[in-house]
């Protein structure tokens, strides 16, 4: 293979570097049939300590997806900078199928330089190699990157490592609640806390181009929706109408939000243009309607609804106005309680909160095939969120007494537990891709 | 002053003794506003026999502790909002209350358990407060005297995981904003 070193500079994000990793990871369960890959330590061509160990981040990121197995960095103690110094065939020997080998090096105004390269152990050819550079604080985030261009070179599925989730948090202090909006890198690092309250907060939602969440607040004593833009922290309040303006979820480019209203009397789905403000309403029956999600297409919204007695999932066509063009269809048949789906960016699933037999799950719809997997077994699981490349759903479970965020692979093999040391975190949304690619 | 209060309380009474067991059906066959100004009607009608109960009941008052009206939490079934016996008592005594005290304002906070997606759980919400807004209205409760609000699940009386405390949990609070 051609050996090509594409040269790309990162444009970090315009938030402060004031970050506080609260979050905690914890693996829960493992995965039989991952690749075997070694991701040895980069070296650093530098003076004095190296700013980020990049093959520990790179190594966390591979195994946390479910779909590699990297080798216990402390087993890899050798480093190899260049194809030259890899003995592919004492890797081959220890079962290892691929290598990621790199350096850092000082640039120019405090940046640094990493270059890697990854080789198929068996062939002893180079699959990809690159050369990055960031500054000291995007370190993490070109790593991530680094993991990204891995995970796509050898499964053919972009990697969704260099993303962010958004999150609620809810402590209590003095006998005093509050409540954070957050955005965290994909790992649970680098939090962001973007808007505080006493009063709740909810339902947090990535506009397509990953730059503004939709929200719900409290703030003023009663449910309202804001668009925030992150990197500013500017602000707007886009629904306050008499009762509720709840659930905001975008249209795929980005003009309009879908959200539940009760101006009319009772839970209601409307679509809110964003430019005019108009607003019009989708759903009629004196039934819940709520909790809409649309379809990557443009072309329909799914939405709770408990017109049968018991929530359950529908699904509404809408025109290219986002105009109701005919009935819901009903899409939910097994269980009680079917609720809150999102879809996938592909349109082809839905990930949903799943009741049954007292169990709240996440399970995850193929819509082609109308089957229905729950992919985990919680008690009290809600919020399910796909990460952009469709492998993963990250959601809220309940472990010991606190709220804490869970990421599942979605045939439901690896599981990872994203933990807030004090306190409640829920309603995770994993942002779309961020950079381009 | 004085002679208001005393004549708030004898026509409250009087509502109280009469107006419970017999309201409710028929205002909810009325499905209006008007069955509430029936109930008024007929309790004015009725005000000679409140007299004896008059220094009995003279302690309900929003303030003391000892009154009835002092529970102010209407409880519910698992993602129902259907009003029990004991929370529709409870609701005649309020909307008694507010009919002979207009000035006075209550905010009705819909809550859930935790059960179920957060979302729905705020729709739900607002369905019981809704519940209990529309028997006041039917009970005469100026709809200028009642806001109805839901919190969903987002704030719990009891933080626990169990049946014990999404029973408490499943809730209307009647929080009265303005009253003398």
């Amino acid at each position: 293979m051609r050996q090509v070193w594409i040269f790309l500079t990162f444009i970090g994000w315009l938030w402060s570097s004031s970050a506080q990793a609260i979050l905690t990871i914890e693996i829960t369960e493992g995965v039989d049939g991952a690749l075997p890959i070694a991701v040895l330590p980069f070296s650093w061509q530098g003076k004095g300590a190296a700013p980020e160990d990049i093959a520990a981040i790179i190594a966390a990121d591979l195994q946390r997806s479910g779909r590699f197995a990297p080798l216990d960095i402390k087993q890899a103690d050798e480093q190899a900078t260049s194809k030259a110094a890899v003995d592919f065939k004492l890797w081959r020997g220890r079962g290892i199928d691929h290598l990621l080998v790199g350096k850092v090096l000082p640039a120019k105004q405090g940046k640094y330089t990493v270059q890697f390269q990854l080789f198929d152990a068996i062939k002893g050819e180079q699959l990809a190699g690159y050369s990055m550079s960031a500054e000291d604080k995007h370190l993490r985030q070109l790593a991530h990157r680094v993991s990204d261009i891995v995970f796509e070179s050898l499964l053919g599925v972009p990697g969704a490592f260099d993303t962010k989730i958004a999150y609620v948090t809810a402590t209590e202090k003095n006998r005093q609640r509050s409540y954070q909006l957050a955005v965290a890198d994909a790992d649970g690092v680098n939090e962001q806390i973007i808007l505080s309250s006493k009063q709740p907060l909810m339902s947090p939602s990535w506009s397509p181009d990953g730059q503004r969440l939709a929200y719900v607040s409290f703030e003023n004593k009663r449910p309202q929706i804001f668009v925030q833009t992150i990197s500013s922290g500017k602000r707007e309040m886009v629904a306050s109408n008499a009762g509720l303006n709840n659930a905001p979820t975008w249209s795929p480019d980005g003009t309009r939000l879908a959200m539940t209203l009760s101006q009319d009397g009772n839970a209601e789905i409307y679509v809110l243009n964003l430019a005019n403000k108009r607003q019009h309403r989708i759903t009629r029956h004196y039934a819940i309607d709520t909790e809409a999600s649309w379809a990557p297409d443009g072309k329909s919204l799914v939405f709770t609804s408990d017109r049968g007695g018991r929530p359950q999932l529908y699904q509404i066509k809408l025109d290219s106005q986002g105009r109701r063009q005919a009935s819901p269809k009903r899409l939910s048949f097994q269980g009680n309680y079917n609720s809150r789906a999102v879809y996938s960016a592909d349109g082809e699933r839905l990930a949903f909160v799943h009741g049954k037999d007292g169990r709240f799950t996440i399970a995850v719809m193929d819509l082609k095939r109308g089957s229905m997997l729950v992919v985990a077994d919680t008690r009290l699981g809600e919020s399910p969120s796909f990460a952009p490349n469709g492998m993963m759903v990250i959601y809220a479970a309940e472990k010991d007494g606190k709220g804490v965020l869970e990421a599942v692979s979605v045939e439901g093999r690896a599981r990872q537990r994203l933990g807030l040391q004090t306190g409640d975190v829920r309603e995770p949304a994993w942002s779309p891709y961020l950079s381009k690619r | 002053m004085n002679v208001f209060k005393a004549l708030l309380v004898l026509v409250f009474s009087v509502t109280l003794l009469t107006g419970c067991p017999s309201t409710p059906s028929r205002d909810d066959s009325n499905g209006g506003r008007g069955g509430g100004a029936g109930a008024g009607s007929e309790g004015s009608g009725v005000q000679g026999q409140g007299a004896d109960m008059s220094g009995g009941v003279s302690a309900m008052s929003l303030q003391d502790p000892a009154s009835t009206l002092s529970k102010r939490v209407i409880y519910f079934d698992y993602n129902s909002a259907a009003i029990s016996d004991e929370g529709r008592e409870l609701i005649d005594l309020h909307a008694q209350y507010l009919s002979a005290h207009p000035e006075s304002k209550v905010v009705l906070e819909g809550h859930t358990d935790e059960r179920g997606s957060r979302e729905y759980n705020i729709a739900l919400g607002e369905r019981r407060a809704a519940a209990v807004q529309k028997i006041m209205q039917l009970l005469g409760v100026s709809a200028t005297q009642l806001q109805a609000i839901s919190f969903g699940e987002e704030r719990p009386v009891d933080p626990g995981h169990m049946d014990d405390a999404w029973q408490a949990n499943r809730r209307v609070e009647l929080l009265y904003t303005e009253h003398r």
